[in-house]
Formats: structure tokens, C-alpha cells, sequence
């Protein structure tokens, strides 16, 4: 136990120079075969329509930006009026779990009340219900209400806390803050809304940031309810819009059909570089108990 | 129903008690003030639970026994779609067999790559964060219409995939329109998503102590007995969370097959997942008793793998004191 060295276990002991050199190459080169096919559609959008499938290589001998002009107008609407859509719904979603799955987060983590244990189970449990379970009487459902074409079967579960893992995510975040905090808050005169608001919220930040790219994604990836709820070309989102445009061209026009793929990924991207720190420890936090 | 709650005595526990609070009539005050707080704060939350997860479970349930079409009303038939999926219809069968395939075939493979990487990127590897952050995306784009998209393309007869194997003089196929390799080209979707769990899996490294390694080299253990008999026995609950979780995620994969197929499950039927057909019976051909049905049989699927999962591991998962 003399050396330094030997303070390291020999798993994660420095490896000799070269197989570390050779180590970083392979992952590097896993790496560009991972994001290859990605790299290949950002050049492909870039190419006029006859060279895509001629070209593997990634960098365009012709640069373009037609087909971004093309597939911006191509369907009923501009491309940026399903963006809108999509940022609507996208927007009310995030808001509704950060409340909803904060409030009820606060009374599991901090409040006692009876069945909190049957409770919390059941809360569990719906974490893991498959949502297609559900699907078919909240349809009749929501159908019945007129709500097909609206944003409401979309954005009204949420107000009202459905997404349970944003809720188990934030209970194993404020189990971890000083309870003296809360207690502290109280003894000053602060009620539970008071500790809720002005003691765990702003503490909550991580998680709730978390919360919020999460949902973000999720919900500007989600194919299977927009497609479901919205059916009129008035108001489509991105997720369905890129689909009808796969329907309408058909096997044709791949060029603007990729060069809006990579503008409905824009924002997934630009969430990814600047939440990925909330992403990762979020995905962490939840996989460990 | 609120009230009603909170006004039940005496709840069962209330925590830091001073000595001096011994005297019940304000402790229970306190009590009752906080439970009624409590389901207050939870109020969204329980009518979410009643009027959009169990309301629904049930109605599907009752759906379940029934021939509708949402226009005339629910017609009691038993268990004839339950009888139906089971004998007469092929469809569902295929269904179920493709996404068995699937689920059988991408989580272990998914899992497998996303331990190596987690592996690959010990502790104190330059870059990190870097390697970790470029085999993230592709988990966080990958249930997205605009990958399926990409998909379809790179594995169409004339897609990049062939573009490539052109190069070495090859003659590929039409991947995703012949039924021999469309759902092959799915389950490589999934695997390209193994960011995710490998995320999950390098926390869980993390927890292992540094000093079970130190005593297991004193003890003279190379590498790969350290890696057999640390490393993996302490990673055992996080390989059955990842599991468990993929296990529940891709039984229900739709968007990729949805897209890739135009809608149909096709190539005939190869790529027609559990969901997919589901869709199509409920909200194509508005049998929505039936789709109904199959809901219920997914629910009791999934409920069965996962608890099938979770009796199977005592047997290998290993939990330690390590809590």
C-alpha cells in the first residue's frame, strides 16, 4: 500500500500508453459508426435529390439549401406552423408535470397521511402500466367530449400528475434534502405551502430541471397519441406532419423530407447539449433506489 | 373526498415527536391538519389516478367482453374476443410472435452493449464525459418519427446500407421490404438506443467501493476474477432494473414499426408488433371491444414478464450490504 499506484485497483489503473491510445481509437471509432447514419442525414440534406443515395461519403461535393426551402413549404401548411404546434403542446406539457408531479412529489417525500405506504405503491405500480391499457375508453372518452382535434387529450392527463416517474423522480430528490430545513421554516411560522413554495421548490431545481427536459423530449418525440388525437391538417404536429409528409411523397422526395427531419430534431438536440448534466444524473438518480 | 379522509383518527405514525407533545388533543390536531394538507397536495394526482388510469383500466375491462364500434351501443358477447385472438386469428398471433422476437432478440443485445461501453468507460478515462454524451443521444432520439424515417432510408434497396456495401462490391437487399430482415433492422434501432441503460449502468459502477478492488488484488485476483466476482455480483440489481425496464418498454414499441411500415406491420405481417395491431383493430377498424381485449392481455403480459422477471431473480441478483 507503499506506492500511489497501489491506491488504485488494477481495473482502473492507468493502462501502458499505447493500448490507452488504442483504446481511445476504438471507442472514437465506435462512436462515428453510432452517429454515422446521423451525420449521413444532416449531409444528405444538404445534397441536391440525385446524389443522396449516390454519395456514402459524408461530405457533399454540391452544397444546397433546397431542400430546406422545398420541404419548409411542401405540405398544407409551412413547416414553422406544425413547430408552433408542437411547441404548444410541448410547452403545457412541461408546465403541467412541474406542477402537478411537484405537488404531489412534496406531500410523499414530507407530509404523513393515512395509506401514504398503499399509495405510493399504486403510484409506483402506474410507472409501469402500459399506456395502451388506458387508451382505448379514454378515447371514447375524450370523443365523447369533442376533444378529438384538440389539444386537450394531450395536455389535460398531465395537469393532473399521469406522468407518475416525474413524481417518483422528484420524491427520491427531496428525500435527500435536509429535513432541518423544512423544520426551520416552520418553527419561523411557514406553513406547508410556504415550505413548499419558498423552502423545497428552489432546492428542487435539479429535479426539476430534469423533470422538465425530460418531458420536453418525450413529448416532442410522441408519435402514437398526436397521431391518435390530432387527424386534421389544421393541426398537426411536427411527430405527425413528417409522417403525412412520408405518406404524400411517397419514395420521391427524400431531400426535404431529411432536411425537416433534422429541423424537428433541432430542438431535441439543442435540449441535449444544454440539459445533458440534469439528463444524465436524472436518468442516475432514478436507476438507483 | 378530502375530508373524509382526513377526519379518520389517528394516523399511524408522526414523526419527531417532542416529548412534551404527548398530549393528544393537539398532536391529533396537527395530524389531521397535515393529512388534509397532504391529500390536498395530492388532489391532481388522485383524480388523475380515477378519471385517467384506473376509470379507464376498468372500463377497458368490461370493453374487454363486448362487440363496439363506438357508434351503436356495447354489445355483451363474453369472452368471444378473448376465444377470437387465441384460435382464429393468425394476425394477433403473428403479432405476438414478432414482438416476442424482438423483445427477446434487441433487450439482451442492448443490455450487452450498453454494460460493455459502461465498462469501456472506466473511471478517470479522459473524455468521458464526451464518450458518454455521444452514446447518449442516439437513446434520446431514437423514438422519434424523423429517425424511423432515417431507418427507412438507410436500409432501403437503394439506402446508404447498400451505397456502403456497393463499395466492397456487394449486392445488398431491400432490408426493411424483405420480410426475412425488416424486423432485423428494427431490433438494430433498439440496440442503437442502448445509451440509456449504459447511463444507469456506469452510476452503478460508481457505487462499488474502491476498496473491494484494492482487497481483491492484495488477495492476488487478476482482472477478469475481479470483474467476475465484484463487478458483477454488485451490478446484478442494476442489469434486473435495466431488465425489467427495457423488457416493459420495448414490449410496447410502436412509432418504429408504425413508420418503417407505412402503417401496416408489413413486409406480410413481419414487422406488425403487439401495439401496432392493436391500433389498427381499435382505431382503423373501430373494433375497439377487441382492441380492448388485447389491452387487457398486454397488461396481463407484461404484468407476468415482470414477475416472472422478479422471481427469477433471487436466483441471480445479489443484494448485498451494500444497500
Amino acid at each position: 500500500m507503499a506506492t500511489p499506484s497501489k491506491a488504485v485497483p488494477l481495473l482502473f489503473r492507468p493502462l501502458p500508453r499505447g493500448s490507452r491510445l488504442l483504446k481511445h481509437i476504438l471507442l472514437i471509432g465506435f462512436g462515428l459508426v453510432m452517429l454515422y447514419p446521423l451525420l449521413w442525414m444532416v449531409s444528405s440534406s444538404l445534397k441536391p435529390e440525385e446524389l443522396i443515395f449516390r454519395e456514402p461519403g459524408l461530405w457533399p461535393s454540391t452544397f444546397t439549401l433546397e431542400n430546406y426551402s422545398d420541404g419548409w413549404t411542401s405540405l398544407k401548411h409551412t413547416f414553422g406552423f406544425y413547430l408552433w404546434n408542437s411547441a404548444v403542446i410541448t410547452g403545457l406539457s412541461v408546465a403541467a408535470n412541474l406542477i402537478a408531479c411537484s405537488l404531489a412529489a412534496y406531500a410523499f417525500a414530507r407530509l404523513n397521511f393515512p395509506l401514504k405506504k398503499l399509495w405510493f405503491a399504486v403510484m409506483l405500480g402506474s410507472i409501469m402500466l402500459p399506456h395502451h391499457v388506458t387508451v382505448v375508453p379514454q378515447y371514447i372518452v375524450f370523443s365523447k367530449l369533442d376533444w378529438i382535434n384538440t389539444i386537450w387529450p394531450l395536455i389535460v392527463p398531465k395537469f393532473l400528475a399521469t406522468d407518475a416517474f416525474f413524481i417518483f423522480l422528484m420524491v427520491q430528490f427531496i428525500r435527500t434534502l435536509p429535513r432541518e430545513l423544512d423544520e426551520a421554516a416552520s418553527i419561523d411560522g411557514a406553513g406547508y405551502w410556504r415550505v413548499f413554495l419558498q423552502v423545497i421548490l428552489p432546492l428542487c431545481t435539479p429535479a426539476l430541471a430534469t423533470t422538465g427536459i425530460f418531458t420536453f423530449i418525450w413529448t416532442w418525440n410522441d408519435f402514437f397519441s398526436q397521431n391518435l388525437y390530432l387527424t386534421n391538417s389544421d393541426n398537426l404536429t411536427v411527430a405527425v406532419a413528417l409522417r403525412q409528409f412520408l405518406d404524400s411523397s411517397g419514395e420521391s422526395s427524400w431531400g426535404p423530407m431529411f432536411a425537416m427531419s433534422i429541423v424537428s430534431l433541432g430542438p431535441i438536440f439543442g435540449f441535449f447539449l444544454a440539459g445533458q448534466k440534469y439528463l444524465i444524473r436524472g436518468m442516475a438518480t432514478t436507476g438507483l433506489k | 373526498m378530502s375530508d373524509s379522509i382526513a377526519v379518520t383518527p389517528a394516523p399511524r405514525r408522526a414523526h419527531a415527536k417532542p416529548p412534551g407533545a404527548r398530549r393528544a388533543k393537539p398532536v391529533n390536531a396537527h395530524k389531521r391538519r397535515e393529512a388534509r394538507t397532504a391529500y390536498l397536495f395530492l388532489a391532481p394526482w388522485f383524480l388523475g389516478l380515477l378519471v385517467i388510469t384506473v376509470g379507464p383500466i376498468l372500463a377497458s375491462l368490461y370493453l374487454s367482453f363486448t362487440d363496439f364500434n363506438m357508434l351503436e351501443t356495447a354489445k355483451w358477447i363474453g369472452l368471444d374476443n378473448y376465444a377470437k385472438m387465441f384460435t382464429e386469428d393468425t394476425r394477433f398471433l403473428t403479432s405476438l410472435k414478432v414482438t416476442t422476437i424482438y423483445v427477446v432478440v434487441s433487450v439482451p443485445l442492448q443490455l450487452a452493449f450498453a454494460l460493455g461501453l459502461a465498462l469501456a468507460l472506466d473511471r478517470g478515462l479522459r473524455g468521458l464525459s464526451f464518450y458518454r454524451s455521444i452514446y447518449y443521444l442516439p437513446s434520446l432520439l431514437g423514438g422519434s418519427v424523423a429517425i424511423a424515417i432515417l431507418w427507412r432510408k438507410l436500409f432501403g434497396s437503394d439506402g446508404l446500407v447498400n451505397a456502403l456495401l456497393d463499395v466492397f462490391g456487394i449486392q445488398g437487399a431491400g432490408w426493411v421490404s424483405d420480410p426475412n430482415t425488416a424486423l432485423g433492422t428494427l431490433i438494430l434501432l433498439h440496440v442503437w438506443t442502448f445509451g440509456a441503460p449504459m447511463v444507469i449502468f456506469l452510476a452503478g459502477l460508481r457505487q462499488i467501493p474502491q476498496s473491494y478492488y484494492e482487497a481483491a488484488q492484495v488477495d492476488g485476483a487478476g482482472k477478469l476474477r475481479q470483474f467476475r466476482s465484484i463487478t458483477l455480483p454488485l451490478l446484478t440489481p442494476i442489469i434486473f432494473f435495466n431488465l425489467v425496464l427495457e423488457v416493459i418498454k420495448s414490449f410496447q414499441s410502436f412509432t418504429q414499426s408504425f413508420i418503417v411500415s407505412s402503417g401496416t406491420g408489413g413486409p406480410v405481417d413481419s414487422t406488425l408488433f403487439y401495439t401496432l395491431y392493436l391500433y389498427l383493430k381499435g382505431f382503423k377498424s373501430y373494433d375497439m371491444g377487441y382492441a380492448a381485449a388485447m389491452a387487457w392481455v398486454l397488461l396481463l403480459i407484461i404484468a407476468g414478464l415482470t414477475g416472472v422477471n422478479f422471481l427469477a431473480s433471487k436466483y441471480w441478483v445479489f443484494y448485498g450490504d451494500t444497500k
